[in-house]
């Protein structure tokens, strides 16, 4: 099964794989502030990530990982 | 910084950080196109695996804080002698692989000429050229490729062409240089288009590795902050406004049949 | 001992350099130094270096940026307007501790000015060669023999003191011809390491950076502040100068380059008729010799500069004696090079207590001599 991971380190909360997800599992989240201020993205919902890849090939951060 | 690794045989990782891009934050601006466009190039150093023999030079502008984004050696330049600067590095250690990376204001006004005369003399270094319509680091003036009637600090009642003049399309001024090998325009606005910029920048990485002359890959991008956007907005911004100006495509191509490719479409304007 | 030539100050200046293991050359056409960049276009492809005539001088010497970064000895020349273009490359080149040799072949200003010897780009070279807190070396030979000698030395300097040099010389010396005794070829094994260059990682260590720019303000000073240890160095261990006939001299002439070859003959002039007069002349113009002539104050009465522009180095010849002597000067501008009779009657009324004070009086002292 296919795994994201968010490095909230790199991640910057600009909200593009938000956008770009497929499937709409990727959500920023606002219970969180990054050492940076920002509110990192996280995954909602691994179980349904197809491994397509948009939201990493979208990251300016470089920030997310995706692994099988 | 977590890498995530794994001890299970039957994990892969299927993406992640490139090895030639360093393990440090940027100081982009979120949603700045410029962090895809430098992992994209980052990739294909290690993808053709020349980090070790890589120089990268990057001149004044958001691009000048690159040195520190790069495991390769890098050297920061003044603004708009990237070409020179890459020239001297060239023609010194004609078997390193020389790259530079410049914006708009820095290739397309300061430092024409600098351009111009490096893709005629044919020197062997690829050009990343990000165009975002805008002067990013000084906070949002008018740049060379600013669009007709476009908003920016120093054009408030939006670009007037009679006084300011029309914005300069590189990749078709550029293209009838012979010392050209590549001149290709992408965009990164879509998972799809990110892919097709990797690939042109490996080609001019590749051309570069063959000797067979300059190459630029132009990147149309975005520069959220200074256009007054969400990222995901201003994505949408450039591919109504910009890419119609600015045409994705290959506009020379040295290998291609009669050495001019038609522009593509393959690539999706849009 | 290697054989005497005859040659041209420019092309001995390409030569020296070629000897000196300068591997690519970068320039942009200008008169007067066109024989320097034609000498390294018909020789470098002939030693496998580089000859590239740029765009323009900006282009040229941010080529010699880049050739530096790389690790290469690699120098530039140009004349007067087109080393005002190269400020911005200079600057950059002492921002990133850079090494890198400049000739000046100068010529009349400001703006276009003329094509005749000038040396009004001291203060260019010596003050202000380009933005920011920073310096360069800057040498100024007199004769053609000198103009090959100093540019290993240059090249050497730059290395150990990791800063661009400069060699300072006029249209007069570029264009005549004299004999000159070459220095011996230097190997590649001879040329001191540069650890610090961009030669690509190669997995063998960390990678390296090139670059002046500095945004931590801190950070900036700091390394402002370690460059001005080492100029402290240069100013303690490069200063040159040659001192002629100066040991019981009442009157001391101070002039380099062009201008010093005419005093010479002045002194000589009034050494016949039994007059006390000498001739310092300053050969590293940054670090100005201030030693030598603070030793001189102790012997002479009055100093009296010769310069071929409206009196640009006697800045440099007043605060070092600051004061306790008088500081006369006798210049030509534009172009025109005095004659040693010029300059002698200029030296004698100074030794007779006269203050002196530049070109309204020269029609004044041509009428002398006749």
């Amino acid at each position: 099964m296919p795994h994201i991971s968010v490095d909230s380190y790199y991640c910057k909360g600009c909200g593009l794989c938000v956008d770009v997800c497929p499937k709409a599992i990727m959500a920023l989240n606002f219970g969180e502030i990054s050492q940076k201020g920002y509110h990192p993205a996280y995954c909602s919902e691994q179980s349904e990530c197809t491994a397509c890849l948009s939201c990493a090939m979208m990251c300016p951060d470089v920030a997310i990982t995706v692994e099988r | 910084m977590s890498a995530p690794t794994t001890e299970k045989q039957s994990e892969k990782i299927l993406f992640s950080r490139p090895k030639a891009l360093a393990e440090v934050l940027t100081n982009y601006c979120p949603g700045c196109s410029h962090g895809i466009i430098q992992r994209l190039v980052a990739e294909c150093l290690d993808d053709l695996g020349i980090e070790g023999r890589t120089i990268g030079v990057c001149p004044v502008g958001c691009s000048v804080t690159a040195y520190d984004f790069y495991n390769c050696d890098m050297t920061q330049a003044a603004h708009g002698r990237a070409p020179a600067v890459a020239t001297g590095i060239k023609r010194a250690l004609p078997d390193s692989m020389v790259f530079t990376y410049q914006g708009d204001g820095d290739l397309a006004s300061i430092g024409m000429a600098e351009t111009v005369h490096a893709a005629t003399r044919g020197e062997k270094i690829t050009v990343i050229f990000v165009n975002n319509a805008i002067y990013g680091m000084t906070g949002g003036q008018m740049a060379p490729t600013s669009l007709p009637g476009q908003v920016t600090q120093t054009s408030p009642y939006g670009r007037d062409v009679a006084a300011a003049g029309y914005p300069v399309r590189v990749c078709e001024l550029l293209s009838s240089l012979d010392g050209v090998a590549l001149a290709e325009r992408v965009t990164v606005n879509n998972p799809k288009n990110v892919r097709a910029a990797k690939k042109a920048i490996r080609k001019g990485l590749e051309y570069q590795m063959e000797g067979l002359g300059y190459s630029i890959i132009e990147v149309v991008a975005t520069c959220p902050t200074n256009w007054g956007m969400e990222p995901k907005d201003a994505f949408e911004w450039l591919a109504d406004n910009m890419l119609p100006y600015y045409p994705l495509g290959v506009y020379k191509d040295i290998k291609a049949v009669g050495g001019s490719a038609a522009v593509a479409d393959e690539v999706g304007n849009g | 001992m290697a054989e005497k030539v005859l040659m041209k100050g420019n092309e001995a200046l390409a030569e020296a350099a070629i000897r000196a293991g300068c591997k690519l050359f970068f320039g942009y056409p200008i008169t007067p130094q066109t024989e320097l960049a034609a000498y390294m276009a018909k020789r470098m492809p002939k030693i496998g270096g580089v000859y590239l005539q740029a765009e323009s001088e900006v282009a040229a010497i941010n080529m010699v940026y880049g050739a530096s970064a790389a690790g290469k000895r690699v120098m530039t020349s140009s004349s007067s307007p087109g080393v005002s273009l190269k400020q911005e490359g200079i600057s950059y080149l002492i921002g990133a501790d850079l090494p890198a040799l400049i000739i000046n072949i100068q010529r009349g200003g400001p703006g276009l000015g003329g094509i005749q010897p000038s040396q009004a780009d001291y203060w260019q070279a010596t003050r202000a060669t380009g933005h920011g807190d920073g310096q360069i070396i800057v040498f100024a030979p007199s004769t053609v023999q000198e103009m090959a000698d100093l540019v290993a030395s240059a090249f050497d300097l730059g290395d150990n003191y990791r800063m661009p040099v400069m060699i300072l010389a006029d249209g007069l010396l570029g264009q005549m011809m004299e004999p000159v005794e070459l220095p011996e070829p230097l190997g590649d094994a001879a040329l001191p390491a540069r650890p610090w260059a961009l030669t690509g990682h190669h997995g063998q260590r960390s990678h390296q950076v090139v670059n002046s720019l500095f945004l931590d303000a801190q950070e900036l000073e700091d390394s402002i502040v370690r460059r001005f240890q080492r100029y402290e160095q240069v100013r303690k261990n490069e200063q040159r100068a040659e001192c002629y006939l100066t040991e019981d001299a009442e009157v001391v002439a101070v002039a380099y380059g062009a201008a010093a070859r005419v005093v010479r003959s002045a002194v000589n002039k009034l050494r016949q008729e039994g007059l006390k007069a000498g001739l310092i002349r300053p050969i590293s113009l940054w670090p100005y010799p201030v030693d030598v002539l603070e030793h001189q104050v102790g012997i002479s009465k009055a100093f009296m500069t010769v310069e071929l522009s409206m009196g640009q180095m006697v800045d440099d010849v007043r605060l070092a004696v600051a004061g306790r002597r008088p500081v006369n000067y006798f210049n030509h501008t534009g172009g025109i090079v005095p004659t040693p009779e010029e300059v002698a009657v200029a030296l004698r009324r100074v030794l007779a207590g006269e203050e002196l004070h530049i070109v309204p009086f020269h029609s004044k002292l041509k009428g002398e001599q006749q």
